[in-house]
């Protein structure tokens, strides 16, 4: 992500990489020495976030800094642990080894993470080891040699506290200093783990013998069988309460800020195309992409914090076993439980899934969980078709088609899941998950994450949306009908010539002409399909009205089954540019997305066909 | 570990005779349970999982807890390793051999 004061790369003339275990507080150490001089982007070709910074020591030194990703080892056993030790080996394809490593190790966690520093002082660069969490392990009545330990390793010790800015100033000024000469490997084939043993009986007191008394409390709660899930469904409902609820308001007050903005701006226009493309394309484009941000940076403080507290992979443990039956682990639970809301933010949430082929599998069944710009077409179809009428004496006939609706789509994506993580035994994908030890959110990183999400999503993702409805505004207006005409304007546009066009694509789902009109502007966003029929039936355009003055004259117009088609359509397909365009971003693969998008095209397509054919045999129209 | 907390269908089941001794796994050991790893097993050549395990640490002569079981049946569980804490799932703890301790 770039920042501003990123944007050009400043002359750096030394450049390091962060190496080190997952939990290890390195990304909080590179938040501490870089601020928000970061670049956020994937590997080439891999669903693995890259993130580079930049700082200067206080001597002027200015140094390049990669965050390589969490590894328990350069054995690798993941995409993102591949990264890492190809970058440690000077392997990787597009990314230079670095002259120097700083191998962040926990005070807290020595066994786990002297273990994965010895493996890095076999690769023969210079290391620098920053000894994290010091503040805590002297809590924990922890006693550190570092000066025996230091001597013993071959390479120099820091000790830092990455949580906050004093705290890494030794780091900063070792880094200020010679680089160390490469560390003398251990001799080929010696066991890592006796060597941790020796090290840790030589140079280290732990009177505590490992017991974190508030970590193993609030476990015996956070995870109990009862309790545990009773919290977690608590804190989910509060999460997404507030995202909806909260969310609401701001979405709300900048979605007429917007308007007015347009209408101030836009008055001294006279009508014509240059208004309708600021008002219509450019406008409404970055009004689509502007009234997201709330929810997605309330979701992501919540997802944040949860990650920070360690809570998020209790969560994971908890709901482990429910997403075993799709396939997948707890950790995509909560992008796919945000993808209710909308797709978008449930698509960037599932960076915080570490595997990359769950990751992937996330992002993919995601747009197939009912997002909330569904619902206006589901309201209207089911306004005009559906009888309203009572089912066993409570149930209303519309809500159970509605809720139906959403089961449908729940069940393909569990299916679809299912179908995209077959062929590899669930042996070989295993849990492995650590649990860290809780821990206090830290501000600054949430602030920095928070920021991060909301300049890669404007910035990287607006403009794709931007342009995207640009280009559905000018197929929906060009060329422009004779003077005089009959009918709607859009039916004269390309978008019309397509709908016409497209029609015999769709006949056999039962869609009419103006269904397939209708799709073409909806692909800016779901809900516009209801005002684009409004526009093609010509009855008045104006949003409020529209479904209104529509509701009597489809159900007039349509057969059942071509409305039971549209609606099982609208359950599958991807119908939703600016979806696409996150997936593109999250992916880095344009190949992933046309895969997605042929997938969910291809299943709408089956669903509305059987759901016609069906649906015509039933009631007994030819 | 008290094995008289343990259930006897578990047991019968998961407790394998190798000669004349008892081989209790991870994966049976109840909540709270403490246990010293005795080894770890590769369900293949170069199991990867057994690997990954040793690299977090599931090593011969370390001490072991159950901390939590998963809240429908016992799959996953958390195990306490030091320092550290491991959510597994039963597949994976059933490669972990114990030794039980008193």
């Amino acid at each position: 992500m770039s920042s501003t004061a990123s944007a050009q790369t400043p002359a750096s003339n030394l450049h390091i990489a962060l190496v080190g275990n997952p939990n290890c507080g390195k990304t909080s150490l590179f938040n501490q020495l870089t601020g928000s001089r970061q670049k956020v982007a994937n590997y080439a070709g891999v669903t693995v976030e890259r993130k580079e910074g930049f700082f200067t020591t206080p001597n002027g030194r200015a140094i390049r800094v990669l965050d390589l990703p969490g590894a328990y080892s350069l054995d690798s056993t993941s995409p993102d642990e591949d990264v890492t030790r190809d970058v440690c080996l000077g392997r990787h394809p597009s990314e230079p080894q670095p002259q120097m490593l700083v191998a962040v190790i926990s005070a807290t966690n020595l066994r786990l993470h002297l273990r994965f520093l010895l493996e890095l002082k076999q690769l023969g660069l210079p290391v620098i080891v920053a000894l994290n969490m010091m503040d805590e392990a002297r809590r924990n009545g922890l006693k550190i040699d570092v000066a025996g330990l230091q001597a013993d390793l071959g390479m120099p010790i820091v000790p830092v506290v990455s949580l906050n800015r004093a705290g890494v100033i030794p780091l900063l000024q070792a880094l200020d200093l010679p680089l160390p000469a490469p560390p003398v490997p251990l001799p080929a084939g010696i066991d890592f783990h006796m060597e941790v043993r020796r090290l840790l009986a030589a140079y280290v007191v732990d009177p505590s013998t490992g017991k974190d008394r508030l970590t193993d409390r609030l476990d015996r709660v956070f995870l109990h069988p009862v309790w545990g899930p009773v919290i977690l469904l608590v804190v989910l409902f509060i999460m997404f309460q507030t995202v909806f609820a909260w969310a609401q308001p701001l979405m709300d007050g900048l979605d007429s800020g917007i308007s007015t903005f347009g209408q101030i701006v836009l008055k001294p226009l006279p009508d014509g195309i240059l208004h309708s493309l600021l008002a219509d394309g450019v406008i409404a484009g970055a009004g689509t992409v502007i009234v997201f941000l709330p929810q997605i940076l309330i979701l992501f403080l919540w997802i944040l914090a949860l990650e920070e507290s360690g809570y998020l992979p209790r969560a994971a443990f908890l709901l482990d076993r429910l997403m075993a039956l799709a396939g997948l682990s707890g950790r995509s639970f909560i992008p796919l439980l945000s993808s209710f809301a909308c797709a978008i933010p449930g698509i960037m949430a599932a960076r915080t899934i570490q595997n990359p082929r769950d990751r992937l599998v996330t992002i993919l069944i995601a747009p197939l969980m009912t997002c909330s710009a569904r619902l206006p077409v589901y309201t209207l179809l089911i306004g005009a078709f559906v009888p309203h009428r009572t089912v066993l004496g409570i149930f209303g006939l519309q809500g159970l088609v509605l809720f139906g609706l959403y089961a449908v789509a729940i069940v393909s994506g569990v299916i679809a899941a299912r179908v995209m993580t077959r062929g590899v035994k669930s042996e070989e994908h295993p849990l492995l998950l650590e649990l860290p030890p809780y821990r206090r959110p830290n501000l600054k990183s949430l602030a920095l994450g928070l920021w991060q999400r909301a300049v890669m999503f404007l910035s990287r993702v607006g403009t794709i949306i931007v342009s995207l409805n640009v280009l559905l505004w000018a197929l929906s207006s060009f060329p422009l009908p004779p003077a005089g005409a009959p009918g709607a304007a859009i039916d004269y546009s390309l978008a019309g010539r397509i709908g016409h066009v497209m029609q015999w694509v769709f006949a056999p789902i039962g869609f009419n002409w103006q269904i397939c009109v209708s799709l073409i502007p909806g692909l800016a966003a779901r809900e516009v399909a209801v005002s684009a029929l409004a526009t093609v039936y010509a009855i008045g355009a104006t949003d409020d009205g529209a479904a209104d003055k529509l509701l009597p004259l489809l159900s007039t117009q349509w057969s059942m089954a071509t409305a039971f088609s549209l609606l099982a359509w609208y359950v599958y397909a991807p119908q939703c540019i600016s979806t696409l365009a996150v997936m593109r971003r999250e992916t880095g693969s344009i190949k992933t997305v046309l895969w997605a998008a042929a997938y969910l095209f291809g299943l709408a397509y089956l669903a509305a066909f059987l759901t016609y054919h069906i649906t015509r045999a039933i009631t007994g129209v030819p | 570990m008290r094995l008289s907390r343990m259930k006897v269908g578990a047991i019968s089941r998961r407790h394998i005779h190798r000669g004349t001794e008892l081989m209790l796994y991870l994966d049976t050991l109840p909540k709270g349970g403490h246990a010293v790893i005795e080894k770890i097993e590769q369900r293949a050549p170069l199991d990867p999982i057994a690997t990954r395990l040793g690299e977090l640490g599931f090593v011969p002569g370390e001490a072991v807890q159950v901390v939590a079981t998963g809240p429908m049946g016992r799959d996953p569980i958390a195990v306490r390793l030091g320092t550290s804490r491991f959510a597994l799932r039963r597949g994976e703890a059933a490669r972990v051999g114990l030794r039980a301790v008193s």
